[in-house]
């Protein structure tokens, strides 16, 4: 960790933040129906899990939750040596006709996004997708933009946002590093 | 996490444990993009691999051919009838000649052992992933025969796996072997003494049997190898009926293994040879999850290599 961090979203302002984030998920698209929650590893698809279960608290209904690992999606493939290891995807159901809501921990230059949009188009042909962060910290490199944000955050280029979890996968906080 | 930073794969030997269950817990991953509608992921789009085969294959031919164009890589079969080998090309000419079409990865089939290691000198820039070489090594064999073994214990560590068959001549064994003891499994060998390597024990926690009994009794896995007829002289044993009654794999010997033991066999099967077809077709045959398995572990296995560093 670097020399200088300051914790800019705590628990509770986690949990509010998915609260938020799971009304609006609802309000959007009028109830559950034909929603699945698709968390992108590692962070998003702890985070999914969160939204899930708020969603089941308001709402009393089980939403499908997945999970993709972008890996053998990425655009950056050719320079990374070596290679990382690749996550389970674990997708449920075919998303043909769904609309699917991509959970991320971070927003930034927004090739991540692509990466999972292009992979849940091998899953078959979703009615739309969405997308939910818990930080946007800006520098997009591509055209992509959040539907259900939980705080934003302006960083500079130097600085790095991490969502810490906790050995359950619970989220901790969220941290700027300079 | 263990990095792979190797540019080749020519033998388990050459690998870590740390590297070893880097590529199977891809293969893991891997597999579930061959369970999809759309079985293909953009990952080594752009790349090309020549697959050159010396010696006759189809199932690992195929499974290397299928595992590329499932990444996405541009995939190309050479074969000796069709090639310049049966020209008198030198296998030096050759590489140098299939370097001028810039493949990022040769996976190649030799029956000479070590090829692969004078090939990779040659290449330095291409990739090469050893698809068997003489009685050598079969490094994709004997990580899908491991990754086979986990699916079903879920761990390799603590089991009994008896190899029985003709060890000298099989690169299959050898990869297990170097790949199994790695992982904390303790290997039982039993074959005729004249397919039997002197001083294999020295690789590890082998140990060498004096009968099939001995090496199969409360096994947790039962690995059976194919007779080579193409490779060994007559001498090495009377005939098919007598190697049958001694080293046969039938539903009676089978018992003495442990109840919910594995069965498996590289392929192709002698049926009534090495195995009784009962045993072949029985609930306790793992054989065609094996040549499931070995798509997956050839994705992870082209997938780390283009993610070695090149030289």
């Amino acid at each position: 960790m670097s020399a200088e961090t300051t914790v800019i979203l705590d628990g509770s302002g986690v949990k509010r933040a998915l609260t938020r984030i799971a009304h609006e998920i609802l309000e959007r698209n009028k109830g559950v129906a034909e929603v699945v929650l698709i968390g992108i590893r590692s962070g998003g698809a702890f985070l999914a899990e969160e939204i899930g279960a708020i969603i089941k608290v308001i709402e009393g209904v089980d939403v499908p939750i997945g999970a993709v690992d972008i890996t053998l999606y990425r655009d950056d493939m050719s320079g990374q040596l070596p290679h990382q290891a690749v996550g389970k995807t674990e997708i449920p159901l075919s998303l043909e006709g769904k609309k699917v809501v991509l959970v991320d921990d971070v927003l930034y230059t927004g090739r991540t996004i692509r990466a999972a949009m292009d992979a849940m188009m091998d899953y078959g042909r979703p009615a739309c997708i969405q997308l939910a962060v818990l930080i946007d910290r800006g520098h997009r490199e591509l055209p992509i933009r959040a539907d259900f944000v939980g705080r934003n955050v302006p960083t500079s280029l130097k600085e790095n946002v991490a969502v810490l979890f906790d050995t359950n996968n619970q989220p901790l906080e969220v941290v700027l590093e300079k | 996490m263990a990095e792979f930073r190797h540019k080749d794969i020519i033998a388990l030997r050459d690998l870590t444990k740390e590297e070893l269950e880097l590529l199977l817990s891809t293969a893991e991953s891997m597999r579930e993009i061959n369970s999809r509608d759309i079985k293909k992921v953009p990952t080594l789009r752009g790349k090309t691999i020549i697959n050159l085969f010396y010696e006759a294959s189809t199932r690992t031919r195929t499974s290397f051919e299928i595992a590329g164009k499932r990444l996405s890589a541009d995939t190309v079969n050479i074969t000796p009838s069709s090639s310049s080998a049966t020209k008198g090309e030198t296998l030096s000419d050759t590489a140098l000649n299939l370097l001028a079409m810039k493949p990022d990865i040769i996976v190649m089939r030799h029956a000479v052992s070590g090829s692969h290691y004078f090939l990779s000198k040659y290449l330095p820039h291409c990739s090469i992933i050893n698809a068997g070489d003489g009685a050598h090594e079969h490094p994709s064999q004997g990580l899908l025969d491991m990754l086979t073994m986990k699916d079903k214990f879920g761990r390799l560590d603590g089991l009994k796996v008896a190899i029985v068959g003709d060890i000298t001549h099989s690169r299959v064994a050898r990869s297990n072997i170097q790949g199994l003891t790695k992982m904390g499994s303790a290997v039982y060998l039993a074959g005729p003494p004249t397919m039997m390597p002197p001083g294999v024990e020295r690789l590890g926690n082998v140990t060498v049997c004096r009968s099939m009994k001995e090496a199969i009794q409360d096994a947790d896995v039962v690995m059976m190898l194919r007779i080579q007829q193409e490779r060994q002289g007559k001498t090495l044993m009377p005939n098919a009926r007598e190697y049958s009654r001694y080293f046969g794999l039938n539903p009676e010997n089978v018992k003495l293994a442990k109840p919910d033991a594995m069965i498996m066999h590289p392929g192709p099967i002698n049926r009534g040879v090495e195995m009784s077809s009962a045993v072949v077709d029985g609930d306790q045959s793992w054989i065609l999850k094996q040549v499931e398995n070995g798509v997956a572990v050839r994705m992870s296995m082209l997938y780390h290599v283009c993610g070695g560093e090149l030289e």
